[in-house]
């Protein structure tokens, strides 16, 4: 059995973030393991702009931002399999890898999951009506477009106005291709303001609210979808149907972090994220594995994936050169009001050097004014102004180790919410 | 001249000509649609009945006992997916307790094996997913659970590797008996002159026996809309579990599947002979039905909605006939549930029923009998690393979800019945049934097809001619 300091399952902005990190901090037997034939992930079909200018404070497209990555492993020790796929892990860190190469099973004193996720299709959403070609999730149009050079359709609607969805709205349109409307069952769109202005509105594209799509027709190709408009509870409103004639569907409804190896493994899942339950480090309940990306939570800046792969690969490095963490007391983080998740969702004190990360979402939107509290009971432990604050936007805070340093674990979970100013 | 074709290549024409294939005969297969087991047989509940619902005395109770006995070997023989799982017939109240003993007496009349009543407690301790409300079911250990479409795609292979010649995309327009006896066919790609004609049309049977003369029966074809949970759901339940038919309808089956998925449904609704399609009341029915039966079901896991027309007809058994006016023309039609678990009973008839029609059957020494699919998923360690060594492609994973390798898609590919669209691949590897429903594997399994079959990208179709994928080349044409 082949023995590495390190395996990364996924060769992703994540995967790659987490081994150049690993690297950096001092291990020099490291395996990145990549199920396409090039590394890069999901960055290499998203030749827009708007990569980096977090991280690198400059505006890159997906395939730059990760050559900036690949590059730098090249430059590394660092072991790269591609074309390659891990069909099982085990909780002590066993691999089975599948290639042209052949089947082999290696173990890694540690181990990063950096799998990324997959998107919700049309089971998922179970829209009625026939099962004609031409009827695709976003992501599967954008590799037909950007990496085949075909466009998935002439006459298109878009379900769902997330980030992806509002992406290929734009590209259909500038290769040809007529979008009639970007529907979305939410009172608000769940991608970033500046892809609504540049891809949408900027092209006169309609984005329909509260609608949703009630019927596929056409028996080979797509001939028409049929939409209404929900009511508060996402239950449509009879006499509200407009039918469009198009060929094409295309569906941005929403990703789910692939954790078919991690469940497969044991590991812990949370049913808020989709996600493995990690602590403080990215650390997983099984010791020595540790998540990061999309696979951990679905992020809407690859800027954010980096940082928090960053802080996995340091933390697996750490694992194997110093040893797993300590003892001591363990914090429970909890949602509060309008939050729907936190990542980390344990924090072990004695791993903790001077703050723990957080990040979360708010369950609506908030205004210039509103605030972030930590509580433990009706203790608060912390409060943080934030302005505009919205479920499509992921929110960090940083807890100082100065204040939970005193907090015992007995008097329960620390609870994160968001409130306006004046309910703080 | 053929000696013997037979139109549709369903589980039921598939049947005829692999139970035709082990005799001296030449035999034709048309198919109007782009692969075989295209129709009902792909789109059905997959499910092997023991053979307690027919009435006594019909040809569809015995062909049904006999093809859910014959099941096992012949799926061992074809390596066809096939789990003897047994079935329970709830009474979900005491007063549905008198049907399962009317099920009970039928099932042993119709010669089933194995039946018996089961307490309440007894069908916890079998089955702990069902509901608290069951009164007792029928326990039928003999039904399973098959492939359909491969369980068709299998006997069909055998036919064709025995020298049956089979005709995709071929539609019958006319027949008609020549003044020599023959029948000469009529299709959209040619003339095929027969010395007998098993018409196995499904949905289509009535058209089909009506180019002929007047068909002696209507077609009533019924839709049944069903939904495919995710393999997390898999386990729900180890039994296919029946409700019994009462005033809201025949009641809807929860059922494990071969490939680890649960199936939900169906409702039962007239409608065209081809519309498969679905509609939101329908499929909510249909979860408020089955519910009743496994109240923990958890629907969100669902991955695919799908429909099958049945092709029921105005007469209650399967119509297996000569036809009087044609003689050596065979119509094998109505065939609806449990059409597909007596599917291999019927192919035996059919061939029974050509003989007494005057066919010669001479035995052939050198038939075929037998078919392998490698499947890298459900292989060992050992037989992972020699499918690699032996060829490289299966170590190439192309479906993540359901772990389905180039190799086992280049086999698909170089078969005796080759796939020629993303779907026809899909039913012989599994590549794009898992959760991601081909998200991530179609524009790989569109390459493949592209490479192997020299077609162009723009020409791969999802299904039938009509359902190309992709619009234009980006840059090369001008938008429409």
């Amino acid at each position: 059995m082949t023995e590495y300091q390190l395996i990364v399952v996924g060769g992703g902005p994540a995967g790659l973030a987490a081994a150049t990190a690993a690297w950096e901090r001092g291990l020099r037997s490291i395996l990145v393991i990549e199920r396409d034939r090039y590394l890069g992930g999901i960055l290499n079909q998203c030749i827009h702009n708007g990569f980096g200018l977090h991280y690198f404070g400059e505006e890159l497209s997906g395939p730059e931002y990760a050559a900036r990555f690949i590059d730098k492993a090249a430059g590394t020790g660092i072991a790269v399999m591609t074309d390659a796929m891990v069909l099982e892990i085990t909780r002590d860190r066993t691999v089975c890898v599948s290639s042209t190469r052949g089947y082999q099973v290696l173990h890694g004193e540690s181990l990063v999951l950096a799998m990324g996720c997959r998107e919700r299709a049309r089971g998922a959403i179970g829209t009625p009506g026939t099962r004609p070609a031409g009827v695709f999730t976003a992501g599967t149009a954008q590799l037909y477009m950007n990496l085949m050079g075909y466009s998935v359709g002439r006459r298109v609607v878009i379900l769902g106005a997330g980030d992806i969805g509002l992406i290929m709205a734009r590209r259909l349109t500038l290769e040809g291709a007529q979008v009639l409307a970007c529907l979305e069952l939410n009172p608000a769109p769940g991608g970033l303001a500046r892809n609504i202005q540049q891809c949408l509105r900027d092209f006169d594209i309609p984005l329909m609210l509260s609608r949703t799509v009630t019927e596929i027709r056409g028996r080979d190709r797509v001939e028409q979808v049929v939409s209404m408009a929900v009511d508060e509870r996402f239950q449509p409103i009879p006499g509200s149907e407009l039918v469009f004639d198009c060929d094409t569907l295309l569906l941005s409804v929403g990703l789910i972090p692939e954790n078919e190896l991690t469940r497969g493994a044991g590991i812990a899942i949370d049913r808020r994220t989709g996600g493995a339950v990690v602590y403080e480090n990215n650390e997983t309940e099984a010791p020595g594995i540790f998540a990061c990306g999309n696979v951990l939570q679905v992020h809407d800046l690859v800027d954010y994936v980096t940082e928090e792969s960053v802080r996995a690969g340091q933390a697996a490095a750490d694992y194997v050169l110093r040893g797993p963490c300590g003892p001591g007391p363990v914090l429970e983080l909890a949602n509060g009001r309008d939050v729907s998740y936190t990542v980390p969702m344990k924090l072990r004190l004695a791993n903790i050097e001077k703050a723990a990360e957080v990040s979360f979402r708010v369950r609506r939107a908030f205004g210039e004014h509103a605030c972030l509290t930590v509580r433990q009971g009706e203790r608060q432990v912390a409060r943080f102004p934030r302005a505009y604050m919205a479920p499509s936007k992921m929110e960090k805070l940083r807890l100082p180790l100065a204040l939970l340093r005193d907090l015992d674990p007995a008097d329960g979970p620390l609870t994160v919410s968001a409130l306006e100013e004046e309910d703080a | 001249m053929t000696d013997v074709l037979i139109i549709g290549c369903g589980v039921t024409g598939a049947a005829c000509a692999y139970a035709l294939s082990r005799y001296d005969l030449s035999v034709e297969i048309l198919d109007r649609s782009s692969d075989v087991a295209n129709g009902t047989s792909k789109a059905n509940s997959a499910i092997v009945h023991a053979g307690y619902d027919p009435a006594v005395g019909t040809l569809m109770a015995a062909l049904n006992v006999r093809g859910c006995a014959m099941m096992p070997s012949l799926c061992r023989r074809l390596d066809v997916p096939y789990r003897q799982c047994g079935s329970l017939v709830l009474a979900l109240s005491r007063a549905e307790l008198p049907h399962l003993r009317t099920l009970y007496e039928r099932g042993l009349a119709n010669g089933v094996p194995g039946l018996r009543l089961l307490s309440a407690s007894e069908v916890r301790d079998l089955e702990p997913g069902v509901s608290p409300e069951a009164a007792g079911a029928l326990y039928a250990p003999s039904a399973g659970i098959v492939n359909p479409w491969e369980l068709t795609l299998a006997m069909a292979e055998v036919a064709v590797r025995n020298g049956a010649r089979l005709h995709l995309n071929t539609e019958v327009t006319g027949i008609e008996k020549t003044p020599e006896g023959h029948f000469l066919v009529h299709t959209g790609r040619g003339d095929y002159r027969a010395r007998y004609v098993l018409a196995a049309a499904g949905v289509n049977a009535a058209r089909v026996r009506g180019l002929l003369e007047p068909p002696p029966y209507t077609m009533l074809p019924t839709r049944g809309q069903y939904y495919l949970l995710d393999k997390s759901e898999g386990q729900r339940v180890s039994h296919v579990v029946f409700q019994c038919p009462n005033e809201r309808g025949k009641g809807v089956l929860v059922a494990p599947t071969v490939h680890g998925n649960l199936l939900v449904g169906p409702d039962a609704v007239p409608t065209a002979p081809e519309d498969v399609s679905t509609d939101a009341a329908g499929l909510a029915a249909v979860a408020d039905a089955a519910l009743r039966s496994v109240p923990a079901l958890e629907l969100k896991q669902n991955i695919r909605n799908f429909a099958g027309v049945r092709a029921n007809t105005d007469r209650s058994d399967f119509i297996l006939e000569e036809s009087r006016a044609f003689p050596g023309f065979v119509d094998l039609a109505g065939i609806r549930s449990p059409g597909l678990s007596a599917a291999p009973a019927i192919g035996e008839y059919a061939v029974a029923l050509l003989r007494s029609a005057g066919l010669a059957l001479q035995p052939r020494a050198d038939a075929v009998d037998s078919r392998r699919h490698v499947r890298f998923a459900a292989c060992g360690p050992a037989e992972k690393q020699a499918l690699i060594a032996a060829d490289p492609a299966y170590g190439r994973v192309v479906c993540r979800c359901e772990t389905v390798t180039e190799g086992e898609i280049l086999a698909a590919l170089r078969s005796p019945i080759p796939p020629t669209t993303v779907n026809g691949v899909k039913r012989r590897t599994g590549a794009g049934m898992g959760r991601c429903q081909g998200g991530f594997c179609a524009p790989k399994v569109h390459e493949l097809l592209v490479r192997e079959l020299g077609l162009d990208w723009l020409e791969v179709c999802l299904e039938e001619p009509g359902s190309e994928l992709l619009a234009y080349e980006i840059g090369r044409e001008a938008q429409a």
